[in-house]
């Protein structure tokens, strides 16, 4: 089995996230990258992939040279190899191109299933798998909160409003899991020493017969006009409860016409 | 005017409010024309009258919902090459962003998610990273596909008497790729959902237990709200996942927010922090959730939320 798991480098959710001023994109260097923390349920739901049937991980990710990081902690965890596209041209690339861009590498490296997570915790557009499944005219199995293969048969529940969709499919698939769809392990020492051997291959935009000119802040189909800090929210009242604070509070939703 | 197509959504002819609102957003741009997909159109045409939808396209053929997303996105697909609307609306949820996805890599246009406003030229606003950054986007390829927050516009009736259309689409094999076999429908109970609510009680680590969520639960109740958690609360199993507000959960955008115990980290924040007006309870006076609020109470919230309970109860 051929799996290839997608994973972004992010800023950390607990620092402060800026835009850069210049070309309004996201500052990367200002702030430490992680993998995005949804991501390590896609890993570990390829891990436990590979674990039951067999084959292969391999990491993709496309993103500037730091991002390799993310790539080692995917690959500590137990994947078998990894593919970095990173490419001047790709900065400022937007979701529709995004897509482009790595449909282009999957049908390069050849795929059963590709895995991702919902959504990324910095552009949080959640699009991502469905435009990979359009693009490549492979089913779509997203939102899963529970996934199990048998064969080249796919059987998933996916996450709904009212509650979830059983879906069956036929390999190969894009996939897309939940958080808590599993336990994403921790790396190991040894997984950690090993991941340092593990191969990685570099891919620029030409090398994966990505158009440069369909990708990047040239080829973007989206443009951000501006962005501000947000305005302060005004200073609220804060009272210390003296045994009247339930009471304050009905008082103050009253006034506000919420009772 | 031009039509702004915007997507009906619907659990079985149970129109979603979300529906109304973006029917209301896409008055102020030009003529709404509500796309519906799926069974049940009899019982909601009035609910899309009230709301001022102009025409209705209407896709009964329940093979479009008998799979997962590709139909509805090459439906859309189809009426967007026919009649060439000003933008196409879907609202921000799991589905409603996947939809946009597909329609945007179908129709090569460019997509914005999950905005909270859109102004003249279909410029969406974005409120991003915790709700620290308001940002402005534009579409400059293609139609505009724009996802939209929900609980982020206030619904504007606006009666009107809809042209119907029927229209139908043939599904490519490709769309038929994952089927969705069964549709399983979990019990809610009386509550309204966590995303749609106009207010929301949430709960945090302050909670302390499982069987302690039934206060924020009677508090929920009192006020006729939804009940969300932190993740501190969820990681601790005390309440179920699905109704975690946050950067990894939900995003709320009520009209009233009341954080329980929650001390308001970036990760939670993230989650609730359009909401309108927001109260927090908290013994913690540093808890940074205090520097969101308009109205805050620093006491335990073991006296307070039972008091603030019985308080709004003997109001009503």
């Amino acid at each position: 089995m051929n799996i290839v798991v997608c994973v972004k480098q992010v800023p950390d959710t607990a620092t402060e996230r800026k835009l850069r001023s210049d070309d309004k994109t996201l500052d990367r260097e200002a702030v430490d990258g992680v993998i995005n923390e949804l991501d390590e349920y896609a890993v570990e739901e390829a891990l436990t992939i590979k674990e039951a049937h067999g084959g292969e991980v391999t990491v993709l990710t496309m993103g500037p040279a730091k991002a390799s990081d993310s790539i080692r902690k995917a690959l500590a965890m137990g994947a078998d190899k990894a593919v970095h596209v990173s490419d001047e041209a790709l900065h400022g690339s937007d979701a529709l191109s995004t897509s482009y861009a790595l449909a282009q590498v999957l049908k390069k490296v050849g795929f059963d299933i590709v895995i991702l997570g919902s959504e990324s915790t910095d552009a949080r557009t959640g699009m991502l798998a469905a435009m990979l499944s359009e693009r490549l005219g492979v089913p779509q199995v997203t939102l899963a909160n529970k996934v199990e293969i048998d064969g080249s048969s796919l059987k998933a529940q996916r996450l709904t409003d009212y509650g979830f969709d059983r879906v069956e499919a036929s390999l190969p698939a894009v996939v897309s899991v939940v958080e808590k769809i599993n336990e994403p392990r921790y790396p190991s020492f040894k997984g950690i020493m090993a991941a340092k051997k593990k191969p990685v291959e570099k891919l620029a935009v030409a090398d994966a017969e990505i158009d440069a000119a369909k990708v990047g802040l040239a080829g973007a189909s989206t443009e951000v006009v501006d962005f501000a800090d947000a305005p302060p929210r005004e200073k609220g009242q804060i009272v210390k409860d003296e045994g009247d604070g339930g009471v304050k509070v009905a008082e103050f939703l009253a006034s506000k016409k919420f009772i | 005017m031009a039509e702004i197509l915007v997507l009906v959504d619907h659990v079985d002819g149970e129109v979603k409010k979300v529906t109304f609102e973006l029917l209301t957003l896409a008055r102020r741009h030009g003529d709404a024309a509500a796309v519906w997909i799926g069974p049940g159109y009899e019982g909601a045409k009035d609910k899309l009258a009230e709301y001022g939808a102009a025409k209705v396209y209407v896709a009964a053929d329940e093979e479009l919902t008998s799979y997962v997303v590709a139909p509805k996105a090459e439906l859309l697909a189809q009426l967007v090459a026919e009649r060439s609307p000003a933008a196409v609306l879907v609202a921000a949820t799991g589905e409603g962003k996947e939809i946009a996805g597909r329609l945007a890599v179908k129709t090569e246009s460019g997509v914005l998610t999950d905005v909270v406003d859109v102004a003249d030229g279909f410029v969406g606003e974005h409120s991003i990273f915790g709700g620290s950054i308001v940002s402005h986007a534009k579409v400059s390829k293609g139609t505009p596909i724009i996802a939209v927050r929900p609980n982020s516009t206030a619904p504007e009736a606006a009666p009107s008497t809809p042209a119907e259309e029927q229209v139908s689409v043939t599904l490519s094999d490709a769309a038929k790729a994952a089927k969705v076999v069964e549709k399983v429908v979990q019990e809610k109970g009386e509550r309204p959902e966590l995303t749609e609510a106009a207010i929301v009680v949430s709960g945090g680590r302050g909670v302390g237990g499982a069987d302690n969520f039934k206060l924020i639960e009677e508090l929920a109740d009192s006020l006729g709200a939804a009940v969300g958690a932190s993740r501190a609360a969820t990681d601790a199993g005390w309440y179920p996942h699905t109704f975690q507000v946050g950067q990894t959960g939900k995003t709320v955008s009520p009209q009233l927010y009341i954080a329980v115990g929650i001390s308001g980290a970036i990760q939670h924040r993230a989650g609730m922090q359009t909401s309108k007006t927001i109260v927090a309870i908290n013994k913690d006076p540093e808890a940074p959730i205090f520097e969101l609020v308009d109205y805050g109470v620093v006491g335990d919230l073991f006296q307070v939320a039972p008091k603030l309970t019985e308080e709004i109860t003997k109001r009503k």
